[in-house]
């Protein structure tokens, strides 16, 4: 009996040591219910059709390849590809992976999704594909992330979701998913969590993978029609890490192409006031999967402060956590001034108004294409757009604009 | 044989649940042996955790009010062999697998041995994942108490069949919507269960009057009772220590009856 419970390491639901599912019981067969059928469905002809008609048809996929020429001749680098998930219908990445899950849940028989969100984004992606197919839609968030994001709170109002403010810890993402995994387990028959990052229990950082990995597999065949060969760099910010692991996925087996993740350092990596999980953090066990988090030597988990509502989580999804221990890719740190100065530079170079998130990607950017040869290429993915961030950024400066 | 499971021969067990460090270290100590010595045959002590998905409110403040006090693992210890001075009643342990894991899970376990902590109820520890710590507590003599839910269907049995100490039934969906068919849906979980294992059942989640306990004890091994208690120490009445008594003694004497 023993030999059956002990796991090799590295299995379906596994990422070396990372991964897992740590989760009550209570939610456990709900979960394989889930991984049995996203196995059932994912390579289904049917699923896969419906699911490429709505990202072409409803997103507005495939995204741009951009290449951003001004940026690249400022900077004296390497050339500057940015891969535009912020013209994906509501404005980000987060859409490509609840249509993924939305149509699971249909396929499942719920009608109700709930769904965590930190900047906003997933939960108007969420909102936004439950008003399509006509499900019932309630949202977590954290009270002070409803507060530094009100125009997307608004959104997914207008778009019939309800909105929970919630009170708990600190206030942020990792409460919102504390308070939408506690109501998981009040309501199960007739509903579906639509995890939005790529953390959680197994089989979540699966699909989220799986249904983020457009944004490379389109990325990869972009720079092979534009320029003939692979990207030396990709460049992602990484909050849980759902828009990295899908800028990523394809070019893992690429060896020679260099990942790098721009995690969210906060007021710097070595202050109480970060979010740069895989820098700072230690192995641990919390939200259902055992990867790295930033904690204290009892495991009691830390707060985590980022101007960026997006990347504000004290954890990063297993994969990430294996790609790192693995040195497969790197993660980096970037504050929130480095990221604000970015914000304004690329508004002011190329005329792209992006998400706070994306521009601590854009960030590294800036530091590391002027140390690589012109005849090399970065992929940067600008994981959403801007506009939610126009008044903090204004009240960062200093700034009073009217609302 | 397990130590817990011999707890349950020949009676059924009452089993109540403080938070340690609620509110503050002397509380907890004294709490402790009060129920010990009116009723408790088996005393669960909460090592709060920064964010407790699995709890609700009422043990989510008692966290908070054990934070205020500066509980940490360490502590914990100190107030368990506090506790060992003055009564040998078995202790288990709930947590989250975290605080076990950052500790280490064998300096965790030899902890626990060394102090009589006989068993770890760890709600975000799965059947699917237990292996990791389940061949090092079991050399230390440290049960791991698995969770049954209403949920658990098919897995009852699995769960089951891979326990020790005792099992831990989960007697309502999440926080709220007590069902009315509540008791029958039990007996028949409690029913496949002891099919596979002569494991002990102990009934928790919600229990809070001498009545329930007395109709749940009827097909089941032993109750467990935590928030109805925690809210006692909540209160923080000047009589706190004579009415844990008095609860203790009301539950025992409930559940005593024809065994």
């Amino acid at each position: 009996m023993m030999k059956e419970m002990q796991k090799e390491t590295t299995d379906s639901t596994h990422y070396g040591e990372f991964g897992g599912q740590y989760i009550p019981e209570t939610l456990m067969t709900e979960l394989n219910n889930v991984a049995k059928a996203y196995d059932k469905y994912k390579d289904d002809p049917d699923f896969n059709k419906e699911l490429h008609d709505l990202l072409n048809n409803y997103a507005n996929r495939p995204s741009l390849l951009y290449y951003a020429e001004k940026m690249t001749k400022d900077l004296g680098g390497a050339k500057v590809y940015l891969k535009r998930e912020d013209l994906n219908h509501t404005g980000a990445h987060k859409i490509n992976n609840v249509i993924g899950q939305a149509l699971l849940a249909k396929r499942m028989g719920k009608t109700r999704l709930i769904a965590e969100t930190g900047a906003g984004q997933h939960g108007v992606a969420t909102a936004t594909i439950a008003a399509l197919f006509g499900m019932e839609c309630e949202v977590f968030m954290g009270k002070m992330d409803t507060e530094r994001q009100k125009l997307n709170v608004y959104r997914m109002q207008l778009l019939g979701a309800k909105v929970h403010p919630v009170t708990s810890g600190s206030m942020v993402l990792k409460d919102a998913v504390n308070a939408a995994l506690q109501e998981w387990t009040t309501r199960i028959d007739d509903t579906f969590y639509v995890m939005g990052s790529a953390v959680g229990p197994y089989p979540f950082p699966r699909m989220v993978h799986d249904f983020q990995s457009v944004i490379s597999k389109e990325a990869k065949a972009q720079i092979l029609e534009a320029e003939g060969k692979l990207p030396d760099a990709v460049v992602a910010c990484v909050g849980g890490g759902s828009n990295a692991i899908g800028s990523f996925a394809n070019f893992i087996d690429d060896k020679d192409v260099k990942l790098y993740g721009a995690e969210a350092a906060g007021k710097g990596v070595d202050t109480d006031q970060t979010a740069a999980t895989v820098e700072r953090g230690t192995t641990g066990v919390f939200h259902g999967m055992k990867s790295l988090f930033l904690q204290d030597k009892f495991g009691q988990i830390d707060k985590v402060y980022s101007i960026s509502a997006g990347l504000d989580y004290p954890g990063v999804g297993p994969e990430h956590a294996q790609l790192a221990e693995l040195k497969r890719a790197k993660y980096v740190g970037i504050t929130d001034d480095e990221a604000v100065n970015a914000f304004e530079y690329i508004a002011k170079t190329e005329g792209i108004v992006a998400a706070i998130e994306s521009c601590h990607a854009l960030a590294y950017v800036m530091k590391l294409a002027p140390t690589m040869n012109k005849d090399q290429i970065i992929i940067c993915t600008l994981s959403g757009r801007g506009d939610k961030d126009v008044a903090s950024i204004a009240k960062y400066r200093g700034v009073d604009i009217d609302e | 044989m397990s130590k817990l499971k011999e707890v349950f021969e020949n009676k059924k067990a009452f089993i109540p649940f403080i938070v340690a460090d609620d509110p503050d270290f002397d509380t907890t100590v004294e709490s402790v042996v009060t129920l010990a010595e009116n009723g408790a045959d088996i005393v669960e002590l909460g090592i709060p955790f920064s964010d407790p998905v699995a709890d609700g409110p009422v043990i989510q403040d008692a966290d908070l009010r054990a934070f205020k006090a500066g509980v940490n693992t360490d502590v914990v210890f100190d107030i368990v062999k506090k506790i060992r001075e003055r009564t040998d009643v078995p202790l288990v342990f709930l947590t989250y697998l975290n605080i076990a894991f950052k500790y280490g899970y064998e300096e965790f376990c030899t902890k626990c041995q060394s102090l009589g902590v006989l068993g770890l109820v760890i709600p975000d520890l799965s059947l699917e994942e237990q292996g990791e710590l389940k061949g090092i507590a079991n050399s230390h003599d440290v049960d791991i108490i698995p969770l049954v839910a209403p949920t658990s269907g098919d897995r009852i049995e699995a769960i089951a069949e891979s326990s020790t100490g005792f099992i831990y039934m989960v007697s309502s969906l999440g926080v709220t919507g007590v069902r009315e068919d509540f008791s029958k849906q039990l007996s028949t979980t409690v029913d496949r269960i002891k099919k596979v294992t002569d494991v002990p059942v102990a009934i928790g989640f919600g229990i809070h009057s001498p009545e329930q306990a007395e109709e749940l004890s009827g097909f089941s091994d032993g109750i467990i009772i935590g928030s109805a208690v925690v809210k006692m120490i909540d209160e923080g009445k000047p009589t706190l220590q004579n009415d844990l008594a008095n609860f203790a003694q009301g539950i025992k004497q409930a559940i005593t009856v024809k065994a």
